[in-house]
């Protein structure tokens, strides 16, 4: 994963949304226009409309992994279909590298799509009366790609995700993992910009789940897409997202990298998420480094300034003394002390049961 | 008293049985008696809607058009100029795919004109062998599924060249070849339009209740008038009735779509025409080629049915066999529709089911495999059609055609069984028809016709009103309201007795079957083989063992209808029982219930609203029975129907004795699916 995308200052990024609305109903447009930018949800519901989205407003940027997090009802699967169309946002503004796609006509948006969109399904949505082969090739096929080319590259597609000796079996003969594994294949095949992915792993088991998780960081370390995805585990998460967007009841509560997340909880919302959270699965080495003085006496190890704490805790805790941190390139960066450390790890937490006892 | 009555549904039945009973006695019959008999005030429906169709047909929207004969332009009216055309185009193609079978000179003819053909004598489509047609089918059969299906298919065409019906049965063929895929067309293009445009849904889906209920023959009186009589006219009529199947499954099968097969769909770039025809329809497959195939037994369903408008073919000598009670005859016939709807019901099963593969490269020999084993067939087909006419050098040429009746036959020998069993059971027999005829049939149709209007409607309402509510009972009303005020209650009231009575004794028969049988599932597999089995027999052929036995009388008629309708009966049974879950059972095991108790109150609630959708179709079935009696002689709704056909006013009268029978199966139906939906909604099961 690339991280540092995150700090990049591209000056337009690849999706940005501004006061998205969706509202569901048929008097959605007169009751927005009325609400003057504020909407209560609860007397919209009154009226029979349902408030999907609620004002989102946010950019993702080049190569980054945005997800959005929130549970069943949280409009957090109604805003990644704003924002590839496949619902028709009630008001606001979506630009797809600087182009307003709400004002596109049909034929503009299917070709959009066929270059530069590509979505995973919950439930894998294969087609099933065709093969493997075929239903990687499809949006190929559909674009107008020759037979032989488009059998070509969803072979190669096939490789990717490793199915390969499965190309000729249909969907229902393979198993859920199998399945979403062709799901992925068929959303890269027409090679996207932007891939969406809604509640890709959910219906899988958990074992399997892990599996998938780590064959999705490992291809989006060879591809580096832009991508939105859509998940109600809050593990999930923190595991894979450059920044998560939590959502509740169409309200973007709060939009941040993982460890703010865990660190700084903006709501009381966001809050009962991350309490049960293992810090030290979660953050990593950066958000508790020490500025790097040259004068102090370091260990004879180093570790990544994207280590998740976990991972090398064991070993700074014994080094007795300080570490030194260095980012990807081996570059000194900033130190790390044990101190500090268990201060971030345990202290967080006895402040806030203090804080509520008094 | 009255809390308990709000509470009690039984306790509100019994209350209106009395009050029913009461009205029967106190109303007396009379003429002017209004609670007796409404008055028939829209007798003169029928007559408004010939007119109608008279002046649709012969004076609306006059056109000029260019008459070669008298070589001037002359006015004619538009609507008649259109069905024209469309019967010929019909005819053509009907005509065109008999001769591909058996040869002839109406297709050339089509593009030449008589004169030239009469003067070109050479000028003749030739047959095909019939030993190519069954060798292409067996082929076919093996391409699609397998060596079983080709060898059943095979059979089915040498049982029909070597019992000399070949001519016949190549008739049904090339008219239900043609039938079929109109239906399957139309029905598919009209269930995308109600899926995507949900007014036309809300239009449609009425019109289908009602054509599905409308007996077959309601249909062939408004196509003569339209399209005239003949193959076309058959075919037009047999189209009518096998669509709505077809319609109702295509909005089904597309309905019933995840949203994000049509989301990924749209994801992968399609446009309307590509997800509509690449991802929607490809993905309900599986319900749309059931459809298809319930057109295809619809179309056979309509062959006999068909040959009353001049359909050639099977139908139409098992029709003219039935009337002069050649039996034997009948049941060589029968057997040929049967073996031709199973083989036609199993050939597109296996299209259903058959995957296409992606294969990416196979020899010339591997990929046209088919193509060329129907090529060696030809030839082989050919060379002993050739052999054949020097050996059989007098009379026919059996390699050939095997012309009509000039085959083997066991006519004789089933004629002398039913000989023999009339003369050694005669007088049992008969003793049971006459004490069946006096005992039963006689006193519970008289009940019937006793019964005062009034008291009808109070009893129907009420029904509907306890089982519903007010919505209900007063669709009942309605549709009892319209049948009340034709000159016909009379006749009405004959049918719904035969109906009543015979589903009555389908769902007893039926469900006490279904329970046994649902208590293992060897025997559940059995029964239901046998339940797939009949229901590809179209409902006529019932009628021929029947009237071996009892004769032209309501016995036969009854019997025929029970037999008919005891399969949807059964089979909903034991479906019902089979969708228990196992957890049940388990719970009620370990509640120490015995296997009595746990069907009383375990099975039986549960599998209710399964049953009562059984009991539904099993008046459809029996509705659409007691009209086909009509072909043996009852006097009830269906005999008018019939006679209809030959009647001056027969479009009016056809179609609004339709609607009749159409309409006490949609009052049956409106009560038995709300009580099944309410059931279901209260086990949870919705």
């Amino acid at each position: 994963m690339s991280s540092q995308a995150v700090d990049s200052t591209a000056d337009e990024p690849v999706i940005r949304c501004e006061s998205v609305y969706m509202i569901f109903g048929d008097n959605a447009h007169s009751m927005l226009q009325q609400a003057n930018g504020v909407v209560d949800a609860a007397k919209f519901h009154e009226a029979g409309c349902i408030v999907g989205v609620n004002n989102a407003s946010f950019e993702v940027y080049e190569g980054e992994l945005l997800i959005i997090m929130g549970l069943s009802g949280s409009g957090k699967s109604t805003l990644m279909r704003c924002i590839s169309r496949l619902n028709e946002a009630t008001a606001g503004k979506i630009y797809i590298e600087g182009e307003d796609i709400l004002a596109m006509n049909d034929k503009q948006l299917i070709e959009l799509r066929r270059n530069k969109m590509g979505m995973v399904f919950q439930s894998f949505a294969l087609l099933p009366h065709k093969t493997v082969l075929e239903n990687i090739a499809f949006p190929l096929q559909v674009k107008g790609v020759s037979t032989q080319e488009s059998m070509q590259r969803a072979k190669e597609m096939v490789d990717l995700v490793s199915l390969t000796g499965r190309e000729n079996y249909f969907p229902r003969q393979l198993s859920g993992g199998q399945q979403q594994r062709v799901g992925i294949a068929r959303s890269l095949a027409i090679e996207p910009d932007i891939w969406f992915l809604d509640e890709p792993f959910s219906a899988l088991d958990p074992l399997i789940r892990k599996e998938m998780q780590d064959e999705f960081l490992r291809l989006q370390d060879v591809l580096g897409k832009t991508i939105l995805f859509v998940t109600h585990d809050f593990d999930e998460a923190l595991r894979l997202a450059d920044r998560i967007a939590i959502m509740k009841d169409g309200i973007i509560e709060q939009l941040d990298t993982p460890a703010n997340i865990v660190l700084n909880p903006a709501t009381e919302y966001v809050r009962k998420f991350t309490e049960e959270v293992p810090r030290e699965k979660v953050l990593k080495i950066k958000s508790v480094m020490d500025a790097f003085d040259p004068g102090e006496d370091f260990s004879d190890f180093d570790v990544q300034q994207d280590a998740i704490i976990e991972t090398v805790a064991e070993a700074v805790l014994n080094a007795g003394k300080a570490v030194r941190v260095v980012d990807a390139a081996g570059e000194t960066v900033g130190a790390l002390h044990a101190s500090h450390i268990v201060h971030v790890l345990f202290g967080g937490h006895t402040d806030h049961a203090a804080e509520k006892t008094s | 008293m009255i809390e308990a009555l709000r509470q009690k549904k039984y306790l509100q039945f019994i209350l209106l049985v009395i009050f029913f009973l009461i009205l029967c006695v106190v109303i007396t019959p009379s003429e002017g008696n209004w609670f007796w008999r409404l008055p028939p005030l829209i007798k003169e429906l029928p007559l408004i809607i010939n007119n109608g169709v008279d002046y649709v047909m012969f004076d609306w929207w006059l056109i000029d058009v260019w008459d070669p004969d008298i070589e001037e332009y002359e006015e004619k009216p538009l609507m008649n100029q259109f069905t024209r055309s469309a019967s010929g185009v019909v005819l053509f193609m009907i005509e065109f795919v008999r001769e591909i079978f058996l040869g002839g000179v109406k297709t050339i003819v089509t593009f030449t004109g008589w004169d030239w053909a009469t003067e070109n004598e050479w000028a003749r489509w030739p047959a095909l062998p019939w030993t190519v047609v069954a060798g292409g089918a067996a082929i076919l059969g093996y391409a699609l599924k397998g060596p079983r299906l080709a060898l059943f298919v095979g059979f089915t065409f040498v049982y029909i060249a070597v019992f000399g019906q070949w001519e016949p049965s190549m008739e049904t063929l090339s008219f239900v070849l043609i039938a079929a895929p109109m239906s399957v067309l139309l029905g598919l293009l009209l269930g995308i339009w109600a899926f995507r445009n949900k007014y036309v849904e809300m239009v449609l889906n009425p019109i289908l209740n009602v054509m599905q209920i409308m007996p077959h023959f309601s249909y062939l009186v408004p196509v003569v008038v339209f399209f005239g009589i003949g193959d076309h006219a058959g075919a037009i009529a047999t189209v009518i009735f096998a669509t709505p199947p077809m319609v109702r499954l295509t909005i089904l099968g597309l309905k019933k779509l995840s949203p994000e097969i049509a989301e990924a769909g749209l994801m992968s770039g399609c446009n309307n025409r590509q997800l509509l025809f690449k991802v929607l329809i490809p993905t309900a497959r599986r319900d749309i080629l059931i459809g298809v195939n319930q057109v295809i037994m619809s179309c056979l369903a309509m062959v006999v049915i068909a040959s009353l408008i001049g359909a050639k073919g099977l139908g139409n000598n098992l029709l003219i066999a039935l009337n002069q009670l050649r039996i034997g005859l009948a049941l060589e016939l029968g057997v040929c529709i049967v073996l031709i709807a199973i083989m036609l019901d199993r050939l597109s099963l296996a299209w259903a089911d058959k995957q296409v593969d992606y294969f990416a490269d196979l020899s010339f020999v591997e990929r046209h495999k088919f193509s060329l084993m129907f090529g060696v067939v030809f030839i082989v087909g050919v060379l002993l059609a050739l052999i054949g006419s020097l050996v059989f050098k007098e009379g026919f040429n059996y390699l050939y055609l095997i012309p009509h009746n000039k085959g083997i036959t066991t006519q004789d020998f089933w004629q002398a069984g039913v000989d023999w069993v009339w003369d050694t059971f005669f007088y049992a027999l008969k003793s049971f028809n006459e004490w069946f005829i006096v005992e039963v049939l006689v006193p519970v149709k008289s009940a019937y016709l006793a019964m005062p209007v009034a008291a009808t409607f109070v009893l129907a309402m009420g029904i509907g009103y306890i089982v519903g509510g007010a919505r209900v009972g007063l669709a009942v009303g309605g549709f009892l309201l319209f049948i009340a005020l034709t000159e016909w209650w009379d006749r009405a009231l004959i049918t719904a007795y035969l109906m009543t009575l015979s589903v009555l004794i389908s769902t007893f028969i039926g469900v006490v079957m279904g329970t046994l049988c649902a208590q293992n599932p060897v025997t559940t597999r059995i029964m239901l083989t046998i339940c797939d089995t009949f229901q590809t027999f179209p409902s006529f052929i019932y009628l021929i063992p029947v009237m071996m036995l009892f004769g032209v009388t309501d016995t036969s008629v009854l019997i025929a209808i029970v037999v008919y309708a005891t399969v949807p009966a059964t089979r909903y049974t034991i479906q019902g029982l089979l969708s228990v879950p196992p957890q049940l059972h388990e719970a009620g095991s370990m509640s120490g219930v015995n296997r009595v108790q746990r069907y009383l109150a375990i099975e039986l609630p549960m599998a209710f609203p399964h049953m009562a959708l059984g009991i539904n179709q099993t008046v459809v079935f029996a509705l659409s029975m007691v009209i086909i009696g009509a072909l043996i002689g009852t006097d009830d709704l269906g005999q008018l129907i019939l006679k209809s056909l030959s009647d001056k006013d027969g479009v009016g009268n056809g179609l609004v004795l339709g609607l009749c029978v159409a309409f006490i199966g949609l009052a049956i139906d409106q009560v038995l699916r709300t009580w099944a939906n309410q059931r279901k909604q209260a086990l949870g099961l919705a």
